[in-house]
């Protein structure tokens, strides 16, 4: 089967699994309510979907490592512990808070700067280590997690209720009022991105072979990280973390094509990401009645992948 | 031609180039021989910038090194490194097709893939080129490394330690195409080795570093000497001619 019709099959797979969502045990008795607010849902799904797969196949692409996702780099543990800050100073009441747009800029712009900031060790150096990034992320990772244990313990136990939503990456609640701003966000830098579709193939082969072949790699590598970082920062920030779904759906992506082309990845790992998501929200909220959030479950199928990649060994 | 000026490169305190200048002539092969840690790699990066040095400077026909862009400089000069190991599902013939990126940003058009073919052929690999690369032999991959350095087209070639891992047959065949790319498409070719005798027999021009320093350039028959190799390498050396060329033995 060639990759093109494997796309295709995928994009059938998503439309219906779209539709279904969106028809299926619709009331019609208060369609004019239920119907824009399956509409926004289905979207935020769709754009949370795209945005993990795109920026963890260009991750990964540009650390040329097959197993790290742009989260595992404290990316969520870092928008776990803005929640908490806002909420331990500011409280449940602030404006912060409240008025979610202003909490969505501060979320995504805190995110981004610390990923410009993590990012510099990458390209800083002679060695440009991976590890480097991996083990500072990492670190960071675990400090922003107990920071915001911490203020958790000695928050209001109500306040921490609060706290608590944003621990899990839920659909239930997405704030439509967000929609317009992270899609503008998402879909300007994705179709940013796209330009270097042919360089990622190139940048796929390791940094030498890429300055071998006139990519300016320092300039381009840092431009593509940070639209990696806008990314994650905006879906993070409109849904919660979801920490496993992007090395789940890029390297199904990876199995499933024989191409090794990004403009074929790329759409993929898009497609299975809304796929993963939409598939999972309907499962969540038709069968399992919404008994558990789906970022558990997906986070639960990553990990097993995640241990299966590992075991198997061919993941460098 | 490429004229190296006075570079340095450190490591801490370390000097690992220490004030390198010496001039690559065009269209030969020249061979940068010398002990581990001599420098020989580091100055082929730096030449070849994949690495910044501290100071001096590198002219590419009379261009300094920075002023390059670096689309310009990918049709000019290609480095291939030792260590190629890459984890994608990749064909030779979509390897060397990379070779045409500084051209076609990797939109390849009839006539790239027309070059891509052609590459293919020169190194023998028609056959095999729709092989994937974890299913080849060494001495097939770095013959498909090749053909995608001889698909970028470039006037100087770089290899660093081309013949690595090996065996003698797979040796002298990579030093035969190396000698026909400079011959028959008048390329310029500049490699790191460390079989001195391979050096000797193949190349038009030799350099011998040591401690990051140049030690002796010239011709084979100047270099092969066994006061010169004694005092870089620290062996007795014993140097003889075969078949109109300079060989040496070392072992004892």
């Amino acid at each position: 089967m060639s990759d093109r019709r494997k796309l295709a099959i995928l994009l059938l797979i998503g439309l219906s699994l779209v539709i279904l969502y969106v028809v299926v045990g619709l009331d019609v008795a208060i369609l004019s309510y239920a119907l824009p607010r399956r509409i926004s849902k289905v979207l935020a799904i769709l754009l949370t979907g795209a945005a993990i797969g795109f920026s963890t196949t260009v991750f990964q692409t540009v650390t040329t490592n097959r197993i790290l996702t742009p989260s595992i780099m404290g990316l969520d543990s870092l928008y776990l512990l803005n929640q908490t800050l806002v909420l331990f100073f500011f409280g449940s009441t602030s404006i912060f808070l409240v008025n979610s747009q202003l909490n969505f800029m501060l979320t995504v712009v805190t995110m981004v700067l610390f990923s410009g900031i993590l990012f510099r060790f990458l390209l800083a150096g002679e060695k440009r280590e991976i590890y480097l990034l991996l083990l500072v992320g990492v670190i960071a990772g675990t400090l922003f997690q107990s920071l915001s244990s911490f203020l958790q313990m000695v928050l209001d136990p109500n306040e921490f209720l609060v706290v608590q939503n944003s621990m899990y990456a839920s659909f239930n609640n997405v704030k439509s009022n967000l929609l317009p701003l992270s899609s503008a966000l998402v879909v300007g830098f994705t179709l940013y991105a796209v330009r270097y579709v042919n360089v990622l193939d190139v940048l796929a082969l390791g940094r030498e072979q890429a300055v071998n072949l006139g990519v300016d790699y320092e300039k381009v590598v840092m431009r593509l990280l940070m639209v990696v970082a806008v990314l994650v920062a905006s879906v993070t920030a409109l849904v919660g973390p979801i920490t496993f779904l992007g090395i789940l759906v890029v390297n199904l992506a990876r199995e499933m094509l024989r191409s090794f082309k990004h403009r074929y990845l790329l759409l993929a790992s898009s497609l299975l990401g809304m796929i993963a998501l939409v598939g999972g929200q309907f499962l969540v909220e038709r069968v399992l009645h919404l008994a558990s959030p789906v970022s558990v479950m997906i986070n639960f199928v990553g990990g097993l992948y995640f241990i299966f990649l590992l075991l198997r060994g061919n993941y460098a | 031609m490429i004229k190296v000026v006075d570079v340095v490169k450190r490591y801490g305190a370390v000097k690992v180039v220490d004030g390198v200048s010496l001039t690559i002539p065009k269209g030969k092969i020249t061979s940068l021989i010398g002990p581990n840690g001599a420098g020989k790699s580091t100055l082929l990066s730096i030449i070849s910038r994949l690495l910044a040095r501290d100071s001096g400077s590198v002219y590419i026909d009379g261009k300094e090194l920075a002023q390059w862009g670096s689309k310009d400089l990918s049709r000019k000069i290609s480095i291939l490194r030792q260590s190629n190991h890459i984890d994608l599902k990749l064909t030779i013939r979509e390897l060397v097709s990379f070779g045409r990126f500084p051209y076609c940003q990797g939109n390849l058009s009839e006539e790239d893939w027309g070059i891509v073919d052609r590459a293919l052929e020169y190194l023998q690999l028609t056959e095999i080129q729709d092989k994937y690369l974890h299913q080849l032999s060494g001495g097939q991959r770095q013959r498909a490394y090749l053909a995608m350095v001889i698909a970028q087209d470039t006037d100087y070639v770089f290899l660093d330690e081309p013949l690595n891992n090996l065996d003698m047959q797979h040796a002298v065949e990579i030093m035969q195409i190396l000698r026909s790319l400079v011959r028959e498409l008048g390329k310029t070719v500049v490699l790191v080795i460390h079989d001195i005798n391979i050096a000797s027999c193949y190349s038009d021009y030799i350099v011998a570093l040591q401690d990051g320093q140049v030690v002796g350039e010239g011709c084979g028959e100047e270099i092969m000497e066994e006061s010169l190799l004694k005092k870089i390498y620290k062996l007795d050396f014993c140097v003889g001619q075969i078949n109109n060329q300079r060989v040496c033995v070392y072992y004892n």
